[in-house]
């Protein structure tokens, strides 16, 4: 840091609300569709690791695998193949969040009780209506613990797409930019919304889980 | 009960068989744990018939049958005459009600969205399934005005079997399969929940078939019995009675256990008795006849009432003195009262406490209906009592144990018993 540089420069970030306002919405650009396209995978490698349990070794084994991949090395290689695009961003963003929710899913699969699957069938549900209706209402608390930690992990991985360019950076673009240009304002920007945004999301999710299992509540409740 | 429409159905094994594979493949050394071999029985439409006994004898493989959670291996389960393997699964699994022991309760459902589970998969119109579920929550006693919004997890164990049973009788089925319904409650709130249940049926009349490996369970709520015996086979079939009279084997013997006589005295109820009438004598009659009555008595006692017929009680000839006419006074209160729906072990019990050999039976008003006496107890566990060979077997055996302790044993238990009941 140069001498008689500011560690916060608050007229700069009044001056450049805009610009930050960019990154912000290109963060969530970067978390929002590897979030989706994961949850959407592990559902579906779940519920078939469930049903199948010889699937989920192998599952987590290559799942395990692809969170282990370096993500700069991942960058590197797709970039001949998808180009500096948000695709090449998203690809190796996606498959991080495939160990932590498809380990969280089955075990919130596996959690429902024998005894109300049993029910369940008895009384004449069909596979379907019950995974719909009985096993996915009960794997939510597990479920959305999955996504809660998965959508931490990836915002906080986001901030490495800088690599890539300024086009995608989202807020590593202006982690990256203050340590280039010695300006503790941006880099401190960046890390501190980074933060926030992950805090936030989990707190989104707390609040989504407790709106959608009343029942879990009901028991600290009445009585 | 209106709303219900008393339909049931007749279940019939057909020569039904479950083989399963053991663990390392073979099929040959030993029965496996919840086989079944060839049985063939009949439920008849609105009877409680209990399946019983020991575990892995197959009982619970046979109740899953019914509504093919299990595939038997052979032969034929019939209901109402049609073979359940020719039904729509689902549709075979929706008109029958299913209760299980952990009852299987949708935690992240409402009480009212549990009960009405079979009526929503059936598609009933919602107005039509929140009313039914309430209808039922208050036949099984559950207020649904307080009950209907509340989760299972604010449930006690023995309101959440309530809503277990209302739940399963939600679309009203012909028959209903109960898998040790009551095991998971403590003992007093099963024996209310099992009176609870038979008087509901007495209302329903459903065809339920019923598993538990409690014989005293079994004896109670069964209109039928069956025995189950460790390898899949039906022991015995019958009504309970004539399965504590007369086990068909030394296993049913054994496993309705050394007591059956008492469990006999505790189903059978004073009105199974011949009654016999009283010498009586009234408050304010000359003493003089009460006297002469009394000496030409049986037992040479009146027995004393009073202007409604209640009894006051007995009194002997030299009881009966003074000009006054008969009093109250006279009376020496000493039989037990009983009515014709105390059980026999009940009023045999009260019978021993007061060291007396006569019980009065009295009706609703306590007015007297008539006597109850040990011998007539007695005779009436005379019949239809069969002392199968394989008894004494099982006596001897006992007579060794017990001689090498030097303790005297008696030659035949039940004939002990009844000269112990003549001789009092």
């Amino acid at each position: 840091m140069p001498p008689g540089t500011k560690l916060f420069d608050f007229s700069w970030t009044v001056g450049h609300l805009d610009q930050i306002w960019t990154r912000i919405i290109q963060h969530f650009q970067l978390i929002i569709v590897p979030l989706l396209i994961g949850i959407v995978i592990s559902l579906i490698l779940a519920v078939w690791a469930v049903r199948q349990r010889w699937a989920y070794a192998p599952v987590t084994l290559i799942t395990g695998i692809l969170y282990t991949i370096p993500s700069l090395a991942a960058f590197a290689v797709l970039r001949p193949i998808t180009g500096l695009s948000f695709i090449t961003a998203w690809i190796p963003l996606t498959t991080y969040t495939l160990l932590i929710l498809f380990r969280n899913f089955t075990a919130g699969f596996t959690s429902v009780p024998a005894d109300i699957l049993e029910a369940a069938e008895g009384m004449g549900y069909t596979r379907r209506q019950r995974l719909l209706r009985v096993e996915l209402p009960l794997a939510v608390p597990l479920i959305i613990a999955g996504i809660r930690l998965a959508s931490v992990t990836t915002i906080g991985l986001a901030t490495i797409v800088a690599v890539l360019g300024d086009q995608f950076g989202g807020l590593g673009q202006l982690i990256t930019e203050g340590i280039q240009t010695f300006f503790p304002t941006k880099y401190l920007l960046g890390a501190i919304l980074s933060v926030i945004l992950a805090v936030g999301a989990d707190m989104l999710f707390v609040r989504l889980e407790r709106l959608i299992t009343p029942w879990a509540r009901a028991r600290a409740g009445a009585r | 009960m209106a709303v219900q429409s008393h339909q049931a159905a007749v279940v019939e094994f057909d020569h039904v068989t479950k083989h399963y594979d053991t663990p390392t493949g073979r099929r040959k050394g030993g029965p496996t744990p919840g086989a079944v071999n060839d049985l063939s029985m009949t439920v008849p439409a609105g009877k409680i018939c209990v399946l019983v006994g020991p575990s892995g004898c197959g009982k619970t493989t046979s109740l899953k049958m019914v509504n093919r959670l299990i595939e038997p291996t052979s032969g034929q389960i019939k209901i109402d005459g049609v073979d359940a393997a020719t039904r729509e699964l689902t549709e075979l699994r929706r008109s029958i009600g299913y209760v299980i022991q952990q009852i299987g309760l949708f935690p992240h459902q409402t009480i009212g969205e549990n009960v009405a589970t079979v009526p929503r998969l059936l598609g009933w119109p919602k107005p039509r399934q929140r009313e039914r579920s309430e209808e039922l929550l208050a036949i099984v006693g559950l207020d649904p005005a307080k009950y209907r919004d509340r989760f299972p997890s604010q449930l006690s164990g023995g309101e959440r079997q309530r809503v277990g049973v209302a739940r399963a009788l939600a679309a009203d089925p012909p028959i209903m399969l109960m898998d040790e319904p009551f095991g998971a409650v403590d003992p007093i709130v099963r024996d209310r929940l099992q009176n609870e249940f038979l008087r509901l049926q007495e209302q329903i009349a459903k065809t339920i078939m019923f598993v538990t490996h409690d014989i005293d369970e079994a004896i109670k709520m069964g209109d039928l019995v069956a025995v189950f015996q460790t390898g899949g086979h039906l022991a015995q079939f019958g009504p309970p009675l004539e399965i504590l009279a007369a086990p068909a084997s030394e296993f049913v013997a054994r496993f309705v256990g050394q007591d059956r006589g008492l469990k006999r005295l505790s189903l059978l109820r004073v009105s199974d008795v011949a009654m016999q009438a009283p010498v009586v004598a009234r408050v304010g009659e000359p003493t003089a006849d009460a006297r002469q009555r009394a000496s030409a008595a049986p037992n040479g006692y009146v027995l004393i009432v009073d202007g409604a017929n209640r009894p006051l009680g007995w009194a002997a000839p030299d009881d009966l003195s003074g000009g006054d006419g008969v009093s109250a006074e006279m009376a020496n209160p000493v039989s037990p009262l009983v009515n014709k729906r105390t059980t026999l072990k009940d009023a045999l019990s009260m019978m021993l406490d007061a060291d007396v050999q006569t019980g009065i039976v009295v009706d609703r008003t306590q007015s007297v209906l008539g006597l109850v006496t040990i011998e007539a107890v007695a005779r009436k566990m005379r019949e239809g009592e069969h002392s199968p060979a394989f008894d004494d077997l099982a006596l001897l055996a006992a007579e060794e144990e017990e001689d090498a302790d030097g303790v005297p044993v008696r030659a035949d238990a039940g004939a002990a018993d009844q000269a112990a009941l003549e001789g009092a």
